[in-house]
């Protein structure tokens, strides 16, 4: 396969980046995404171009670490499936192929793909854990947990964090990511009593990291690699006005 | 001089006699303490948050751009403990025994006792941090079996057990970062272990994003970075993994243990090119249903659904029909290997063999199958675009876990004072092979509820101490070492970027130092890797002056992989036997199966640094079996 490369070319995040066209001409069908992407840098580097930087790590679509724009959709037109188990057989011969970033103002591109996705970190901070210490925890049977409850609490739980919801949403919303942990602890009996600081705690460094408000596009759900729903969003908005209610 | 510290006592005693004599460090004095973290996975996150719960000041370290994506991630399957829920006869002293015999008798009584006794905890611990495992209809928690064992002792979230116990343990790190007890610092890398006066006081990191070194010290480092499985190039790891946060304290004077022990997977799929930069893993709970098969005729080109019944040969469950598709992983591996290398292989490259699922939809539908398995099925059809319900899925072995690495003692305190290894980065509990959903237990446990307290014992020691100065001559001469060997590899400036010799390494490993090995093969393995480590220190090219430079992180993690190769190749040559994964062609049965020697071999090899130019120096700590008898380790 013949393929041509449109990518966002960004040395640091100081200065300003631009789209760089490159071409391959021995691209194997089989090849995923993510070993395109080596073997053009392996081909940049005999050039003496600096390579493509992009984030990437287990290669098998749960450590949520790779992640960018294919011709405009967040991991590329494939529903459901993260840039790494993305294959060259997707695209057709003689294509071309636009890479860019995930783009947020609250996920700041690093270089060239690589984004900061810490804002993820500081929501989970706020409040996306239960406070049990090491050592308190009862003995696991003690709490019966019904299959549908512990299956759609794992729907939720699923979530690999990998950003795409944000870059999907035109408002760079960060609801999904937030509302999925927020339901998978809420249906959890472990999780339900400290439900409501943390919804309060968790919107609210959501919208502190500049995150933008959801406007049920939907656009999220389409997007990500985990099929998570946008019902967790309902969910979410339902404990938040509780939460607001309840304590007044 | 390997003095691993083991209480005395009864074996179900040791563990409760060594936590209520150990020392304690009392919370007033806890805020005094600095302890280092590096590696975000289970047992790093489970360590940093369990130490800052306690009240200690701990620093954490990940290269990852967040803690939440350590490959413990990745883990399929599930997670071992003996709550004997189902009541099939489990027990502390069955589990113990499962996993001293899976790992053919070349691991410690005393520590797999502790793993054991403690497993249950674990599943206590990860329930209530709201882990969603799998549940029977009546609410209770639920159980599958796996390889190596009689029993059904395995605890699973789907086939994402790892992913769901990680975030457990992220979520309880992420509590004490916002406690103010961690101070998290990703995508930075460990690059020196700083010794002073013989203890571990420090480390010298590298920020991945503005290329600046950072000195940290500490009373105590703890190294919980992984294995090493990725020095093979292909092989399931992460493309991230890597061997230098130990290798480099190794150089500074902690042993290695085992180092060519290494577990090849036998459910992964095959490698179907040159570029190919990993293997992906198919979760080895797929063999509870599937079938392993391989035609009987050599070299048949036909269908895997054209091939009749009769004309199929079920070679594990031929060769081993008391546990059939269930044999531990290190026979499994090797029994695919020989049919391979007999030329039967399947496949366009006819390096796999195929695992078929159809008497298993045929007995319970496929409603059920895609209900155990779905995510897994999926997973197959993106990469390969076949549909496993309706044919067969092509596997094939790869390098997966690390058995050996740091030597530890029973407090997993490494040969340097105040140095801890946990989880896969050491070498301690799964002696020759890992039974599977062990590994995510180890870590675990290592991490919630065995350093917290043997740290402690040493900890203990420190409260006068004070803070370590980071102007200390030892860290201007560690950071000094480190920037010269960046300057040094970003000056070669030769013609082939790090993969290049990755791969050729790799290549020698897999060949040589892999599912089997033999004198000769590894004498010239250690003769390769030498001319490949010298090609390397003059073609190296990787682009110069980037603060944000993934080949150069890339590099100093192939410069380890290109010595710690070259040890594993040693540790293998002087090992004059076959165990579990350590499989030497001179010494096997004329059947073929692993012939140990425990009158020779019952013993740990722990190998000491003596200088990039000279041989590793070998310290033997001779297993001793009090409470068990090592037997044959027999599967058929």
């Amino acid at each position: 396969m013949r393929i041509r490369l449109k990518i966002w070319r960004q040395e640091s995040n100081e200065t300003s980046g631009r789209m760089e066209s490159y071409e391959l001409k021995d691209v194997n069908e089989e090849m995923s995404f993510l070993e395109m992407l080596d073997v053009l840098n392996e081909q940049l580097m005999e050039k003496g171009i600096r390579p493509v930087e992009f984030d990437h790590d287990c290669r098998e679509g749960i450590c949520g670490q790779c992640g960018v724009m294919i011709n405009g959709e967040p991991h590329g037109p494939l529903q459901h499936t993260t840039t790494c188990q993305l294959h060259m057989r997707t695209f057709r011969d003689g294509a071309e192929i636009y890479i860019e970033p995930f783009r947020a103002d609250a996920f700041p591109v690093k270089c060239d793909l690589k984004i900061d996705r810490s804002a993820f970190d500081r929501i989970i901070q706020s409040g996306g854990f239960i406070s049990v210490d090491t050592g308190q925890a009862p003995e696991a049977n003690t709490t019966r947990i019904s299959v549908p409850v512990a299956e759609s609490a794992f729907d939720s739980a699923a979530c690999i964090g990998c950003g795409a919801c944000v870059a999907a949403c035109k408002n760079a919303s960060a609801a999904l990511f937030t509302s999925a942990k927020i339901t998978h602890l809420v249906k959890l009996p472990q999780g339900q009593t400290e439900a409501q600081e943390r919804v309060l705690k968790m919107v609210s460094q959501m919208d502190a990291e500049g995150f933008g408000h959801c406007t049920n596009t939907e656009a999220c759900e389409a997007a990500c690699p985990q099929e998570i729903s946008v019902l967790n969003i309902a969910r979410m908005n339902w404990e938040y006005n509780k939460a607001h209610i309840m304590r007044k | 001089m390997l003095d691993a510290k083991i209480p005395e006592g009864p074996l179900e005693e040791k563990w409760n006699y060594y936590k209520s004599h150990t020392k304690l460090v009392n919370p007033a004095n806890r805020k005094k303490i600095d302890v280092i973290v590096v590696g975000t996975g289970l047992a790093g996150s489970a360590i940093a948050a369990s130490l800052g719960e306690m009240g200690y000041r701990v620093k954490s370290f990940c290269f990852q751009d967040t803690a939440r994506r350590a490959h413990s991630v990745a883990a399929q399957g599930g997670v071992n403990a003996c709550k004997n829920y189902k009541n099939d006869g489990d027990s502390v002293f069955r589990m113990f025994y499962d996993t001293i015999k899976g790992g053919d008798f070349r691991s410690r009584e005393a520590n797999v006792y502790r793993l054991a006794e403690c497993s249950a905890n674990l599943i206590d611990q990860a329930v209530a941090q709201g882990v969603p495992f799998g549940r029977e209809y009546a609410g209770y928690l639920n159980n599958r079996s796996f390889g190596g064992v009689q029993v059904s002792r395995t605890f699973y979230a789907r086939g994402q057990t790892g992913q769901q116990l990680l975030l457990g343990a992220y979520q309880a790190l992420m509590r004490q970062v916002h406690a103010g007890h961690v101070q998290l610092s990703t995508r930075h890398e460990m690059l020196e272990l700083v010794v002073i006066d013989g203890k571990a006081r420090g480390v010298i990191v590298r920020d991945l994003v503005t290329g600046a070194l950072e000195r940290h010290g500490a009373h105590a480092v703890v190294l919980a970075t992984g294995g090493f499985g990725k020095i093979y190039f292909l092989s399931t790891l992460a493309m991230g993994c890597n061997g230098s946060a130990i290798w480099r304290a190794h150089k500074k004077g902690a042993l290695i243990a085992n180092p060519s022990w290494t577990q090849i997977h036998p459910t992964s799929l095959p490698q179907s090119g040159e570029y190919q930069s990993k293997l992906t893993l198919m979760s080895e709970s797929l063999r509870n249903d599937g079938r392993i098969w391989v035609p009987k005729k050599e070299d048949d080109q036909r269908p895997p659904n054209q091939i009749p019944e009769e004309e199929r040969d079920y070679y594990l469950e031929r060769r081993y029909p008391a546990f059939g598709n269930l044999t531990p992983r290190d026979i499994a591996s090797r029994a695919a290997k020989e049919r391979i290398d007999a030329g039967y292989g399947i496949g366009p490259l006819k390096n796999a063999v195929y695992l078929d699922f159809s008497r298993a939809i045929g007995e319970q539908g496929e409603d059920k199958i895609r209900e155990k398995y779905g995510n897994l099925f999926r997973m197959y059809q993106k990469i390969t675009n076949v549909n496993a319900y309706t044919e067969p899925m092509r596997i094939s072995p790869a390098a997966h876990f690390s058995m050996g690495g740091l030597w530890v003692d029973y407090e997993l305190m490494t040969s340097i004072p105040g140095l801890y290894a946990l989880g896969e980065s050491n070498f301690a509990d799964h002696g020759a092979n890992r039974l599977g959903a062990n590994s995510l237990l180890q870590a675990c446990v290592d991490g919630y509820f065995i350093a917290p307290y043997t740290m402690a014992n040493f900890l203990a020691d420190e409260i006068r101490t004070g803070p370590i100065d980071t102007k200390h001559p030892a860290f201007e001469a560690a950071e000094e070492q480190v920037k010269a060997q960046l300057r040094m590899l970003e000056n070669i400036q030769g013609k082939h970027p790090a993969d290049y010799f990755h791969r050729n390494l790799g290549r020698v490993l897999y060949d040589k130092c892999g599912l089997s090995r033999s004198a000769a093969g590894l004498s010239s393995a250690i003769a390769d890797i030498q001319q490949l480590r010298h090609d390397f220190y003059k073609q190296l090219y990787v682009p110069r002056g980037f603060a944000i430079n993934t080949e150069l992180e890339k590099a100093g993690r192939v410069a380890d992989y290109l010595e710690l190769g070259e040890l594993m190749c040693h540790d293998a040559l002087t090992r004059n036997e076959s165990c579990g994964a350590h499989f030497r062609e001179e010494y096997q049965t004329p059947d073929g199966e692993a012939m140990r020697n425990d009158k020779d071999f019952a013993f740990i090899s722990a190998w000491e640094w003596q200088g990039a130019n000279n041989p590793p120096l070998l310290h033997k700590e001779p297993l001793h079996f009090e409470f068990v008898t090592p037997t044959v380790r027999s599967y058929k």
